[in-house]
C-alpha cells in the first residue's frame, strides 16, 4: 500500500519536473511561458497599484469584468458569430472601466467614502455578471467557455489565446516599465507633481490603463475573481524586502511570474484543476514567506528588535537602580535572568549573593543617568518638539542630537540641579 | 455677472501698474477660494515684493496654506487673477518651487532620500527618461547644502523629523526657481535644524531669489522674515515685517475674528 503511494508520488513528481522544465508538450509550454509573462506584467504594475493605494480599486475592477464578458458572448449569439476571446475580453475591459468610473461618480458627488463606492460598485456588478451568466445557462447557450474566464483553466488555452494575452501583458510591462519615474512620482507626491506640472489625471489614467489590461489578460487563465490576486500580492510580498522603487519592482514581477509558473505546472497536472486558486495559492505561499522572514519589516524580525529593546531597557533601568543601590522595583518579570545577563556582560558582579555594579557597570550607568537627564531637560526646554525625536537607548544621544545642542542641554542642567553624584 | 465685473476691475487696476505687476514674482488679484459655499479667502489682494524673504502669518485656519495652494493651483478659485512675473502659471512654472507640509507625504515610501531630492529635477528631465548623472549630481550637491549628504542613501522613514523636513528643502532647492513657496518649513524642528534652514533661505535670499513661508511662529517672524503679510480670512496687513508686524495688527489679525465676520458681513450686505 505504502510503495503505491509512494510509486505514484514519484511519478508524480517527475511528471512536475517535466513540467517545470518546459517538457510537458508543446502546448503547456506555451501556457506556462505566457503565464509567466502574465505573471511579471500583474508584479510590476501591482506594485505601482500598491504604491497609489489603489489595490482595492483593482478588486472591483476585477470583479466587474464579469458582465461585460456575459454581455459580449450575449452580443456575438446574437449577431450570430463565435464568440471569439478578443470579443470577449473588450466585454471585460468595458465594464470593468464602467465600474471604477461609477465609483469615481460616488465618490466625487456623494460623501460617501471610497472604499464605500468601491464596494457597492464591486458587489452589484458582480451580481450582475452572475444574473447574465444563468440566463446564458438556461437558455442553453456553450457556458462552459465563459465559466471558465470564472474560475481561471489556463490548462485548456489555445495558442491564439494565449498569443493575445502575451501581448497585452507584455504591452503593459513595456508601459509600465516607460513610464515608472512618473507613476512613482505622482504616488508620492500629488501636490509636488501637479505642481510640477505633471498631469496627475493623465498619469492615474495610464495606472487605470495598466490595471486593465493585466486584468483583462489574466481572466482566461487565473479568471475573474482571483485576478485581483496577481496584482496585489506579489507587490505587496516585495515590499517586505527592499526600501526601494525600483527593487520592489523586479522583486515583484520576479515574484509574480513564478508564481504563475508553478501554479499553472501543478494544475497542468490535473486537466480539471482551475489554474487561478493555484496561482493564487503559490503567490500566498511567497507572501507568508515574506511576511515572516524578511528582514526588518518581516514579523519575526520585528518581533526580535521589539524583544531586543524590552531588554535594553529593562537592562538599563537595572543598573541605573544599582547606581542608586536600590534593587528593587526593577519591572522585569525575572530579576535573576536580568542579573545573569548583566553578569555575561561584564557589567554586574555578585557580592555576597547580592548583585553589584563592575567599574564597567558603574562606567555605562552613569552615561544611562546622564543621557536621561539630556532627554528629559530637552523635552522639557524644546517641548514644542515632537517627541519623535527622542530616544532613550545610550549609544543614540550623540547621534540623535548636535553637539551645540548637548552643549546647551547640559549647561541648563547645570543650572537647574547639581550634577550627578555631586550629592 | 458681478464677478466678471470685479474680474475686468482687477485686470484695469493691473493695466494701471505695469511696471509693478511684472516685477512683483508674484501678484493676486481680488482672490477669493471657498470650500463648498464657505469662503476661506476673501477678496486677497497681494504683490509680493521681489527678493524678499516672506512670511504668511495668521492663526490656524486663516487658510495660510490653502492661499500657496490656491496660487499654485492645487485648489481651485472661485475668482480672482493670480500671476508670476507678470504671466499666469503654466508660462513660468520652471521658476517656481514648491516644498509642501512635511505630513502631506507617505514617509514609509520606498524611496532614499536621494531618490526624493532628486523629483526636483524631474520637470528638467522630462517624460519617461532615467535621472542622468547631472541631475543626479545636483540633488546630491542639494543635499549637502542641507548637511544630510551622509544619509543620502537611506530610506525617507529612517530619517529624523527635523532630517525629513531638510530633504523637503532639498527637494526644493533641487528646483532651482526664482520663487520658492514653503509651508511651514520650521514646523516640528529642532533648533539646529531651525538655525540651518533659515541660515540656507537667507542665501537664497542673496542670490536674488524670493522665498514665501507659511509661519506660525510670532516670536521669530519679524528676526527671519523681511516682510509678512498678515492673514485671517482675507489680507490684514502686508508689508515689511517692522510695519507689519506691530502689536495692533497681530490684535487685529488673531483677536479680532468676531470683528472681521462682522466686517464682511456688512460688506456683503452693502453690495447691491
Amino acid at each position: 500500500m505504502i510503495t503505491v503511494i509512494a510509486q505514484v508520488d514519484t511519478a508524480g513528481l517527475r511528471a512536475l519536473l517535466e513540467i517545470l522544465t518546459l517538457q510537458g508538450g508543446h502546448n503547456t509550454t506555451v501556457v506556462m511561458l505566457g503565464a509567466a509573462l502574465l505573471g511579471l506584467a500583474g508584479g510590476l504594475v501591482g506594485a505601482f497599484a500598491l504604491l497609489r493605494k489603489r489595490s482595492l480599486g483593482v478588486d472591483a475592477l476585477s470583479h466587474a469584468t464579469l458582465p461585460g464578458l456575459a454581455l459580449a458572448f450575449l452580443l456575438a449569439h446574437w449577431l450570430g458569430v463565435a464568440p471569439n476571446s478578443a470579443l470577449l475580453l473588450a466585454g471585460a475591459a468595458a465594464t470593468g472601466l464602467l465600474a471604477m468610473w461609477c465609483v469615481e461618480l460616488v465618490h466625487r458627488h456623494t460623501r460617501l467614502s471610497e472604499d464605500t463606492a468601491i464596494g457597492m460598485s464591486l458587489s452589484v456588478f458582480f451580481g450582475a455578471g452572475i444574473v447574465l451568466l444563468s440566463i446564458i445557462q438556461a437558455s442553453g447557450g456553450a457556458q462552459g467557455g465563459l465559466k471558465s474566464f470564472v474560475y481561471g483553466q489556463a490548462a485548456s488555452m489555445l495558442p491564439n489565446e494565449v498569443g493575445i494575452t502575451g501581448a497585452i501583458a507584455l504591452l503593459a510591462i513595456i508601459a509600465a516599465l516607460a513610464f515608472h519615474k512618473e507613476l512613482a512620482l505622482v504616488a508620492f507626491d500629488e501636490a509636488f507633481a501637479r505642481v510640477g506640472g505633471w498631469r496627475v489625471s493623465l498619469l492615474d489614467g495610464v495606472l487605470l490603463a495598466l490595471i486593465t489590461m493585466v486584468t483583462v489578460a489574466g481572466l482566461r487563465s487565473v479568471g475573474a475573481i482571483l485576478v485581483v490576486a496577481m496584482l496585489i500580492i506579489p507587490a505587496a510580498a516585495a515590499r517586505f524586502w527592499t526600501d526601494r522603487v525600483a527593487r520592489v519592482l523586479v522583486l515583484s514581477g520576479a515574484m509574480g511570474a513564478v508564481s504563475a509558473y508553478v501554479g499553472v505546472a501543478v494544475s497542468a497536472l490535473a486537466p480539471r484543476a482551475p489554474t487561478g486558486p493555484l496561482i493564487v495559492l503559490s503567490a500566498g505561499a511567497v507572501f507568508l514567506v515574506s511576511m515572516a522572514l524578511a528582514p526588518r519589516r518581516g514579523v519575526i524580525s520585528s518581533a526580535l528588535r521589539r524583544m531586543r529593546v524590552r531588554m535594553q531597557v529593562a537592562q538599563d533601568h537595572a543598573l541605573r537602580r544599582l547606581l542608586h543601590a536600590e534593587s528593587k522595583d526593577l519591572h522585569f518579570r525575572c530579576p535573576r535572568c536580568l542579573f545573569s545577563m548583566l553578569r555575561v556582560r561584564g557589567l554586574v558582579r555578585l557580592e555576597n549573593g547580592s548583585p553589584v555594579l563592575t567599574t564597567a557597570g558603574a562606567a555605562r550607568a552613569t552615561r544611562i543617568e546622564r543621557n536621561h537627564r539630556l532627554w528629559t531637560q530637552y523635552l522639557i526646554s524644546q517641548a514644542e518638539i515632537a517627541p519623535s525625536h527622542v530616544d532613550w537607548s545610550v549609544d543614540q544621544v550623540e547621534h540623535v542630537l548636535s553637539p551645540e545642542l548637548i552643549a546647551e542641554l547640559e549647561s541648563e542642567l547645570a543650572a537647574a540641579s547639581p550634577a550627578p553624584g555631586a550629592a | 455677472m458681478n464677478t466678471s465685473h470685479q474680474h475686468a476691475g482687477s485686470r484695469s487696476a493691473l493695466a494701471g501698474r505695469p511696471e509693478h505687476s511684472s516685477e512683483s514674482p508674484l501678484s493676486i488679484h481680488a482672490m477669493t477660494v471657498a470650500y463648498g459655499k464657505k469662503p476661506v479667502l476673501w477678496d486677497v489682494d497681494y504683490d509680493a515684493p521681489r527678493g524678499a524673504l516672506i512670511a504668511i502669518v495668521g492663526p490656524n485656519g486663516a487658510g495660510k496654506s490653502t492661499l500657496i495652494k490656491a496660487c499654485l493651483g492645487l485648489l481651485p478659485r472661485a475668482a480672482g487673477v493670480v500671476e508670476f512675473w507678470g504671466r499666469p502659471y503654466k508660462q513660468v512654472r520652471k521658476r517656481i518651487a514648491y516644498m509642501p507640509q512635511r505630513e502631506s507625504v507617505d514617509w514609509d515610501f520606498p524611496v532614499s532620500a536621494l531618490d526624493v531630492v532628486a523629483m526636483g529635477r524631474y520637470s528638467r528631465i522630462g517624460w519617461c527618461r532615467p535621472v542622468s548623472r547631472p541631475h543626479k549630481d545636483v540633488a546630491l550637491a542639494c543635499l549637502d547644502r542641507v548637511g544630510l549628504g551622509d544619509v543620502a542613501h537611506r530610506q525617507i522613514g529612517r530619517l529624523s523629523g527635523g532630517q525629513q523636513q531638510r530633504v523637503f528643502l532639498a527637494r526644493s532647492l533641487a528646483q532651482e526657481a526664482d520663487l520658492y513657496f514653503m509651508d511651514e518649513p520650521f514646523a516640528g524642528v529642532d533648533a539646529a535644524t531651525e538655525r540651518a534652514i533659515i541660515e540656507l533661505l537667507r542665501e537664497l535670499r542673496s542670490q536674488g531669489k524670493t522665498v514665501i513661508c507659511v509661519h506660525h511662529d510670532l516670536a521669530t517672524a519679524s528676526t527671519y522674515f523681511d516682510h509678512a503679510l498678515l492673514l485671517n480670512m482675507r489680507v490684514v496687513a502686508a508689508g515689511p515685517v517692522r510695519e507689519v508686524l506691530t502689536a495692533q495688527q497681530i490684535a487685529r489679525t488673531y483677536g479680532g475674528r468676531l470683528t472681521l465676520l462682522t466686517e464682511a458681513a456688512e460688506a456683503v450686505a452693502a453690495q447691491p
